[in-house]
């Protein structure tokens, strides 16, 4: 349910090292506490993000929530598809649910991010 | 929202909503399953098979004898007199100033005596209220004595024909039986519900709710019949174009602006809050409770700001994207000159203005 070879945020957000950019998402628990994602709102493609800021919005039918960026950066590119499937993010948080590719500005702020371990303690064992 | 530290009651079907994988969230003092499976999946069952919902925490109040009429006749908008036995009707309750108390279902269940069906939130608000000009009827709290459970939906009388021997064909909407035999248990059964479907309400005692949830389960099957929480309880309501005490309708509110106008019995003679609603009916009620059609798919919700080419004019009161037309819809107070069907406003969602039109409530009708 948490991959390894992600980092993770206490905002429950995930992150994937490619080729010196992030891909970024929200973890399997937040959307399975969400649940029944039907908006999302992206930053456009070149417009930057900052470590722990919120960068977007996700709504599901009971919530609007905050999305919190993993790194700081210049967005590379907006998954396209989530403005008409918002609800990938539930299906598949990790592969097709993806929102953002970030260009990396400081790499040193990969090591502010939690491991897969310290993601589920975070969140009590893993079990949503 | 709940605090910590405050004690939350649970339904005699907690552990049984622990059971199905339910999601359970502090709700009016009580803990209850927000959803089981999914809010989306839960809101589609009841819509196109059937659904279970747990609505033990809503409130039962008993008024009896023979001042229990005349009593109810001044506590209510709508005519209670109307009623015979094994008949209910929907009805808010007001303040002298026409401000809601709160809205409410009245079953007459014995000639002398009617079954208050309230909201969970307002129990004891409503249970003092009634206490307060009680003037000699008999009045009694039953709620902690009387489980209430929905099934909901298209398949619903079929489910329920296979537990009971009650003429269910022969009860129309708002009709009830009193006492009558489910899965070998005496319940109260109205037809009726808070979903826009074909539907019953069951209230069997405290501790028999697990059989009757469980018997009406297996009953279902093969219909398809799923337990839906309070999650998709909302959306299915706001679809129907139902109001939602603490959101549409409130202490605030009158009923001739939302539109409960059709519960204000003029003829009836003198009623709580009567003076200042025939006033208001008078002078015509300066804003509408409008149903509103979101462009695009941000939800508009409770207290976003509504606006007409950027100048406020109200506020949103429900919202929610709609399951059923797919589109994102919400109710919100507008000035009476925006009320028309078509008129087009903005709502402010993050900063954004979104164009929203007032649409023809309710939303969704079944098909009969």
């Amino acid at each position: 349910m948490y991959p390894e070879h992600l980092h993770y945020t206490r905002e429950h957000e995930w992150a994937r090292i490619e080729n010196g950019r992030v891909r970024v998402g929200i973890t399997q628990f937040a959307a399975e506490r969400l649940s029944d994602v039907v908006f999302i709102e992206l930053p456009a493609p070149g417009s930057t993000v900052k470590q722990l800021q919120p960068f977007g919005v996700i709504e599901s039918v009971k919530a609007v929530s905050d999305l919190y960026a993993p790194v700081s950066g210049t967005v590379a590119e907006v998954n396209p598809v989530l403005a008409e499937r918002p609800e990938l993010i539930n299906k598949d948080p990790y592969g097709d649910g993806w929102m953002l590719v970030v260009e990396l500005s400081n790499p040193a702020e990969l090591q502010e991010l939690m491991s897969a371990d310290e993601y589920r303690r975070l969140i009590g064992d893993g079990e949503a | 929202m709940s605090s910590q530290t405050e004690i939350l009651r649970r339904t005699s079907l907690h552990s049984t909503h622990l059971h199905h994988g339910a999601r359970i969230v502090p709700f009016a003092g009580w803990e209850m399953p927000v959803q089981y499976t999914g809010i989306i999946e839960e809101h589609q069952a009841v819509r196109s098979r059937a659904g279970l919902f747990d609505v033990s925490h809503m409130g039962e109040i008993v008024v009896e004898g023979p001042r229990a009429l005349p009593l109810l006749r001044r506590l209510v908008t709508n005519d209670v007199a109307q009623l015979e036995v094994g008949r209910g009707l929907y009805t808010p309750m007001c303040y002298p100033n026409g401000g809601i108390v709160d809205d409410l279902t009245i079953f007459r269940v014995a000639p002398a005596r009617y079954l208050l069906v309230v909201n969970a939130a307002t129990t004891a608000k409503d249970l003092a209220w009634v206490e307060d000009h009680r003037g000699g009827a008999t009045v009694r709290d039953i709620s902690r004595e009387m489980a209430l459970v929905a099934l909901q939906g298209p398949a619903a009388p079929r489910i329920l024909s296979a537990l009971t021997t009650a003429p269910l064909n022969e009860l129309r909407a708002f009709d009830a039986i009193p006492k009558v035999n489910i899965a070998g248990r005496r319940v109260f059964l109205s037809r009726s519900g808070y979903t826009g479907e074909d539907g019953f309400e069951i209230g069997p005692a405290w501790d028999d709710a697990p059989a009757i949830w469980g018997a009406l389960l297996e009953a279902g099957a093969a219909d398809g019949l799923v337990p839906v929480g309070l999650g998709a309880r909302d959306t299915l309501r706001l679809e129907a174009g139902f109001m939602l005490y603490g959101n549409d309708i409130d202490e605030t509110t009158s009923p001739l602006e939302a539109p409960l106008g059709w519960t204000v019995k003029w003829e009836k003679g003198d009623f709580i809050g009567r003076e200042t609603l025939a006033r208001q009916r008078e002078q015509g009620p300066t804003r509408k409770l409008v149903g509103l059609t979101v462009e695009g798919r941000a939800v508009a919700r409770q207290g976003y700001p509504l606006r007409r080419e950027g100048r406020p004019v109200g506020a949103v009161t429900s919202g929610t994207f709609s399951p059923t037309l797919q589109v994102n819809i919400a109710l919100g107070y507008v000035p009476r000159d925006l009320a028309a069907v078509g008129a087009e406003l903005e709502v402010e969602v993050r900063g954004h203005a979104v164009p929203v039109r007032v649409t023809r409530l309710p939303f969704y009708r079944a098909r009969k």
